[in-house]
Order: structure tokens, then sequence, then C-alpha cells
């Protein structure tokens, strides 16, 4: 479980990007954090995995406070894909990028080439193999950013804003992969203002604004109330949208995707057949 | 010791100083440069490196040129042990008063110019500045790179720390192991880097051109400099002091 | 005489080098806002390169076919020349302001041109005033937003009064409330300015009410081109992996089931009324 205590970040020129955070993530969950774009939610991330201890408060991961314990040794559990694969690629080959982290945390050298060979065939980029990664494409290297977390198998999976510049497909392959993966156990936790994307997934959703919580609860809960999402500059799925405009033909406010929306339409008395 | 940048990046403000045209304010650190050179004497060194102070106080930036002192303290303190200790082995394995003396003046003469540079680009804003050097004849394309520079030195700081970060994340410890360790350790970090630094030109010359840079070989400016009153008076003012330091130097040979 | 015109363009980045424009043909008339879209890779990007110089000039390559634009063609002329008629925001509002001030970026463009001083100030009030960014004339871009930067860098080619402006993805990094807002400027660009828009974006949901008409890519080539609603809901644009708004998919399915639908919802409120026409007893007047 990540626990976060009435958590304060300040960063060195003075900004608070964190005021007063309290939550509480635990093993197994698929959570999204959602706000405007300085909202907080990735510097709450990065509290996660100790790349930012608190100013006040207490973040613990599993029990051990973050600040007693190394980048390092937290991100053994904790993985992080950032927002731009480009800040991370260096290497010569793909092989050599997924298997840079299980290196560094000291897996044996059998348990390195399976582990790659595994995670390269998830993402689908085993052909890519021996291939530079700089000769990728965008959606390419994300994925192989993907595979190089993947690859040392931590139990907490944070992937910053990772449906930017995405078209559709490649955004579900990702929500395939992310709820197989959740469905395998492991937590799932996404930084986002892709509210359609969040509406596909239905996790459970904090929604941050200006360093604060705004709510937190089931994408059902959440995502259906316009006003908190303004707050944090974000809009409600359209679907949800067109239901609450007909609030007054008794339909409920929280559908979220054409599907439900289907069903409620379908259950509904009276509408004209051709 | 980054620290002592700090007290090199422009503040805003509107002070008098601030106002000034920069040629001016360039020509101030240059002179107070060539009297720091003149000079050596500790009492001149003094009276050199107390100047400035008056002026910092009608700019308004004292915080911020406190700052870059502090940052030099260590090269300053390290030119002061190296004066001493060349002095003391040259004068014969004996610490004469003179040594320590003439350490100071070598220390202060360090510490005069960076607090005059400090102060000059503490109240120039960079535009400004690229159109000054524009002024008296260095081409655009030059003054452009200096801006430029200027102006991503903010987002290079953050993507050298994402960077970090998403290396760290992957198990990479950067204090840990020898010193060819280290080394080689710092290549995750430099090597996207300069990857980045490779794009972000493509991206900036690719915006640049479509909004058409190189169209004329003359450009026009929205601003322009223009001495005012308040400039030709300082410049009396400093053209007095050289003067007067020049022509004392005359009277008062170096000892 | 269109305002954009492409005649069999096609394009490698190199010698040898697999086409990555296939043979494209269209026309754009003026004060058209279109919408380029297509699943990653298809060439959109590369396409709108094509619009400004950027490509043949910058890239190199191997460009053969035709391309005009507001009746200047762009093998014949640099890329300084075209942007007096075309000017292009890019997807990273960071790379894309160059000045340490709001309205120093405003008038880089101007500047460039040799514009004289009174018109520069004239050009960049009337620019700000337009994307609302008066209030941060003396700002620095880092200490804008995402959304404030594009708008910046929206002023600072609206500033050169250009006929045509084409978007690289500008929405990628803004949040859903900022995105929608940029549209709205582009939407006022087009009305009151006549401005022909060329926008490549992948967010269809927020994009799709402001647009007259959808190009739709796919491996090079244009494999659908029409009005959004019939565009949006055809069989083949689901196929490529495109984001086909839900609003749409929704009437699909009802269609598919047999209801009436005269044509296709692309916004909330247009499927909220049509849902409405279609229950019993609802009297339409």
């Amino acid at each position: 479980m990540i626990k976060v205590e009435n958590v304060y970040y300040s960063y060195p020129n003075g900004f608070e990007a964190l005021k007063g955070v309290s939550l509480e993530i635990h093993k197994g969950e698929f959570v999204t954090i959602m706000g405007e774009n300085g909202a907080g939610k990735t510097t709450l991330v990065k509290l996660f995995n100790g790349l930012l201890k608190p100013s006040k408060g207490v973040v613990t991961v599993d029990g051990i406070r973050t600040v007693d314990a190394s980048v390092a040794t937290l991100a053994r559990k904790v993985g992080f894909v950032f927002q731009n694969p480009d800040h991370q690629l260096f290497c010569e080959t793909v092989k050599e990028e997924v298997a840079f982290a299980l290196r560094n945390m000291g897996f044996q050298k059998d348990v390195i080439e399976k582990r790659v060979e595994w995670a390269l065939n998830l993402l689908d980029i085993a052909k890519y193999r021996e291939a530079s990664p700089f000769t990728l494409s965008g959606g390419e290297r994300k994925r192989v950013a993907l595979a190089s977390v993947l690859a040392f198998d931590p139990d907490y999976l944070i992937l910053d804003e990772p449906t930017i510049g995405q078209d559709y497909s490649q955004k579900e392959r990702l929500r395939h992969l992310v709820l197989q993966l959740n469905q395998q156990g492991k937590t799932i936790i996404i930084v986002t203002h892709d509210v359609e994307f969040v509406a596909e997934c239905k996790p459970r959703i904090i929604l941050m604004s200006k360093g604060k919580i705004l709510a937190q609860g089931p994408a059902k809960e959440v995502l259906p109330k316009a006003d908190i999402l303004s707050r944090a500059s974000l809009l409600m799925p359209q679907i949800t949208q067109l239901f609450q405009m007909l609030s007054d033909l008794g339909l409920p406010g929280n559908v979220l995707d054409e599907y439900e929306a289907w069903e409620v339409l379908k259950g509904l008395g009276g509408i004209r057949l051709a | 010791m980054l620290r002592m940048l700090d007290g090199f990046r422009f503040r805003r403000g509107d002070s008098v100083i601030h106002r000034l045209d920069p040629r001016i304010k360039g020509l101030y650190a240059i002179v107070m440069m060539v009297a720091a050179m003149l000079y050596s004497e500790f009492y001149a060194m003094v009276f050199l490196a107390l100047l400035p102070i008056p002026l910092v106080f009608l700019a308004r930036v004292r915080k911020e040129w406190l700052r870059s002192l502090k940052g030099s303290a260590f090269f300053a303190s390290f030119i002061f042990l190296i004066n001493l200790i060349t002095g003391y082995l040259y004068a014969g394995l004996v610490l004469t008063s003179e040594t320590i003396f003439y350490s100071l003046s070598m220390t202060l003469r360090f510490i005069i110019l960076m607090e005059s540079f400090s102060l000059f680009f503490l109240t120039t804003i960079p535009d400004d500045l690229s159109l000054a050097l524009e002024k008296i004849g260095i081409p655009h394309d030059f003054c452009f790179a200096f801006t430029s520079a200027i102006r991503f030195v903010p987002d290079l700081a953050l993507e050298i720390q994402s960077i970090m970060d998403a290396q760290k994340s992957r198990g990479l410890e950067l204090e840990k192991g020898s010193f060819m360790e280290r080394v080689r350790n710092y290549i995750p970090i430099l090597v996207p880097m300069l990857i980045r630094s490779f794009q972000r030109s493509l991206e900036l010359a690719e915006a640049m051109e479509s909004r058409a840079y190189g169209a004329q070989k003359k450009r026009t400016s929205l601003y322009e400099l223009k001495m005012t009153r308040s400039d030709y008076i300082a410049l009396g003012l400093i053209l007095l002091f050289l003067f007067t330091i020049v022509s004392l130097r005359f009277f008062i040979p170096p000892s | 005489m269109p305002h954009v015109e492409v005649k069999n363009l096609s394009y490698s980045y190199g010698e040898g080098e697999e086409k990555v424009l296939k043979d494209i043909s269209f026309e754009i008339s003026r004060g058209e806002f279109v919408l380029l879209t297509g699943p990653s890779g298809c060439g959109k990007t590369t396409l709108c390169r094509c619009f400004n110089g950027l490509i043949p000039h910058f890239y190199g390559g191997k460009m053969d076919g035709e391309v005009s634009v507001a009746g200047l063609r762009v093998l014949d002329h640099q890329i300084h020349e075209m942007a007096t008629v075309v000017g292009f925001v890019f997807q990273n509002p960071e790379n894309q302001l160059f000045a340490l001030t709001v309205e120093r970026d405003v008038a880089f463009g101007l500047e460039n041109l040799g514009l004289p001083k009174e018109e520069i100030s004239k050009r960049v009030n009337w620019a700000l005033k337009i994307v609302g960014m008066e209030g941060f004339r003396f700002a620095a871009p880092f200490e804008l937003s995402g959304g404030q930067q594009q708008r910046v860098a929206i002023a600072s080619v609206l500033a050169m009064q250009p006929e045509v402006i084409v978007l690289d993805e500008p929405t990628s990094f803004l949040d859903p409330a900022t995105a929608l807002n940029i549209f709205q400027i582009l939407k006022r660009l087009n009305e009151d300015l006549r401005m022909t828009i060329i926008l490549v974006e992948h967010r269809l949901e927020l994009a799709s009410a402001f647009i007259d008409r959808i190009l739709l890519m796919n491996e090079g080539s244009i494999v659908l081109d029409g009005d959004p609603r019939s565009i949006l809901s055809q069989e083949e644009s689901r196929l490529l992996g495109i984001g086909i708004p839900k609003v749409v998919r929704l009437f699909k399915m009802l269609r598919k089931e047999g209801f009436p639908l005269e044509s296709f919802p692309l916004t909330p409120s247009e499927g909220a009324m049509a849902i409405r026409r279609l229950v019993k007893g609802y009297d339409q007047g």
C-alpha cells in the first residue's frame, strides 16, 4: 500500500506544489490521478518512488517511509514511466535499453535475458531487439520505455501522461495492456487529463487542483460532477454530457460510455422504432 | 557553486540603473575591470570593491548581488590561498604582512570583477543586451544565439532534472561507486541531454524559418536603444572616473 | 482559384527511401476549416510541412507534384516568402517561443520581415488582443502555462497576417478545457478574419464541432475527404483506428438497431436533441 499522510511539498524556488494531501492506494488497485496542468499530479507521484521527499508529512510504501529509503530501493518496487521517452533512451540497442534497469538492480545475467525477451514480446517490439532506439517512431519509443520498466516487474506501475500524442488504436492497446497487468495483480497509477480514456478504463479517480485533492472515488462518481471537473480544467466525457442534458427525461446522469448508454436507452420504454 | 550563476540572471526591475543603456553599463563593468587591473594597492582595491555598493542599493538588487558574492567565495578563497602560499615560498618560507596584503588585494581584484559584471547582468534584459551587441556591430545571428541560450537555460535545467529522475527511477545511482564508475554513470544523463538538445535545435530552426527568419538582411526592431540624458550623465561620470584613475596612476606609480 | 492546391504530391525523405506521401491531390477553398487526421505514421505531419515550404526547402528530400498556397507555388518560393501567406503553429509550445518576453516573441516574425517599428507595434497589440494575452505582454515564456504559450504562438503567427494557418497537433500537451479554448480561438479566426485553417489533430471529440471538412489519411494517401458527419460515421474511419467521438459511436449503434436518423450528431447537445426527437410523444414543433 502507498500511504500519503497530510503531505506538503515545496520546490526549492519556494513554489508550494502540494498543500496537505492525504490518500491511500492499496495493492492491486487501478487509480488515475487527474487535474489541470500544474495541479501537482506529477509532483505527487514523484513522492511515491522517493524522487521527491515531502517537505511536511509522511509517505510510506509498503510500510517503509520514503525518507528512510533510497530512490534505487524504492524504484525496485515502484516503476515509473516518464512522459517523454527521450528522457531515458541512451543505449545502442533496444535490448540493452530494456536490460538497463535490470543490470542496475543486480539481476543475474540469465534472468536478465529472459525478462528482456518477455518485456519485448509483451510490448510487441521484439523485432526491434537489435535496432537503435533512436531509429524508432515516437509510439515505438514509448513502448521501449514502458518495456524497460516492466522488465523488472515492479509491484506498482506509474505512467505519467501516457496518452499524449497517441492515436486511438495506440491508446486502446495501452488500455488493454494496463487492464491485463492490473488483473495480474499490479497496482496501476496513471497520471492523465484524458477524460475519454479514463471513462473507458473506469478506475478510481483522484482529482486534484492547485495542490489539493478535490475529489476521490470510482469513475462513475467523479466524472459526472461537471463543476468539480471544471475546477480542474477538465470536461465530462461526451456521453455523460449528453445524458445530463436529458435529465428531464429521467435518464441517469452518470453514464460514461456508449455501451452503457445503449443499454439505458434500450431499457427506456417508448423510444419510437423505425 | 552554481549559486554563483544566480547572481548573473536578470531580475526585472525599474530602477535608474535598470533603465540605463546596456552599453553604458557594459562600459562601467569594463572600466571597473581596467581599474582593478591598474591598481594592486590594498587600500585602492578596498575602495574599488566598495564603490558599486551604492549602485547596488540604487538598483535594488542587493539580495541577488550578495548571492553571487557568496557563490564566488570558493574561488575567492582559492585565489587568496594560492597567492598566500606563493608569497610565503617566495619570501623564503616567511609570512610577511606584505604577502598577506598582496593576497588580499588579488582576492579583491577577483571580487571587483565579479561584482561589476554581476551588477551589469542583473540589471540588463538579455534582449536589450543583444540589441546593444547588434548596435556595436555584432551580426544578428550571434546575438540571437546569445539570447536563445539565456532563454532556454531554465528549460534545459528542468530537462536535465527530468532525465536524472527518469534514470534514477531505473535504479541508476549517481552517488555510488569508484571515480570511473561515477563518470560512466553520467552517460545515461549526457546522451539523452545531447539528443534532446539536437531535437530542440531542430524544432527551433523550423519555427524560426516558418516565421520568415532571413527574409531581410536588415532586420527592424520593436525596441530601439536610444541614449537618454541619464545615459549621457552616466557616460560622463564613467569617463571622468576613468580619466581620474589613469592620471592618478601616472602620478603614483605602482610600488 | 483554390486557396490551397495539391496535385499529385509524392514525397520521400531521401533518395531511394520509401514514399511518405503517395500521389496526393486535393483543393481547399478560402475560409475553410479543415481537419487533417489519421493513425500515427500516416504522413499528416509530413503533409502539413509541405504547405509552408519546410518541405522541401528545410528537410530536403524528393518532392514530386505541385503544392500551391494562396497562389504561391511552394517549390518556387523560399520558406520566408511562404511565411507571409501561411503561418505554422507547432505541437510543442516551448520550442517555438524564442524571445524573453511575450511581446518580443510576437514581434519576431515582423522584425524578420523588416517592417517599420510603428507597424510592428500596432500588429503586436492587435494579435495579442485577439488571443486574449494583452495582460501578459512582459511575461517570460517559462512563466506561462502550456495553453498561454500556445496562444502566444498563435499570436506571433497571426501578427504576420497570413491567409492560411497550419497547426500541427497544437493541443497535445494541453488539458481538455484549455484545448477547447484554443479551438474556439481558431474558429474566431476562421469566421471573423476569413482565415483558412488546416488543423492536424487526434482529439476528434473536441475538434469536430468546429471544423467544416475532414481529410483522413492512411499510409501516405488521402482515403476519405468530406464533411465531418459523413466521414466520422463511416465504417472505414473506425477501422483505421482514429478516435471516433463517442456521441457518433452511440448513434451508429442506434442506427444499426433501426432508429431513424437524418444526420449524425457530432456534439453532446446535438445528440441530446436527436434523442429527444426519438422519444415517443415528444413534440418537436
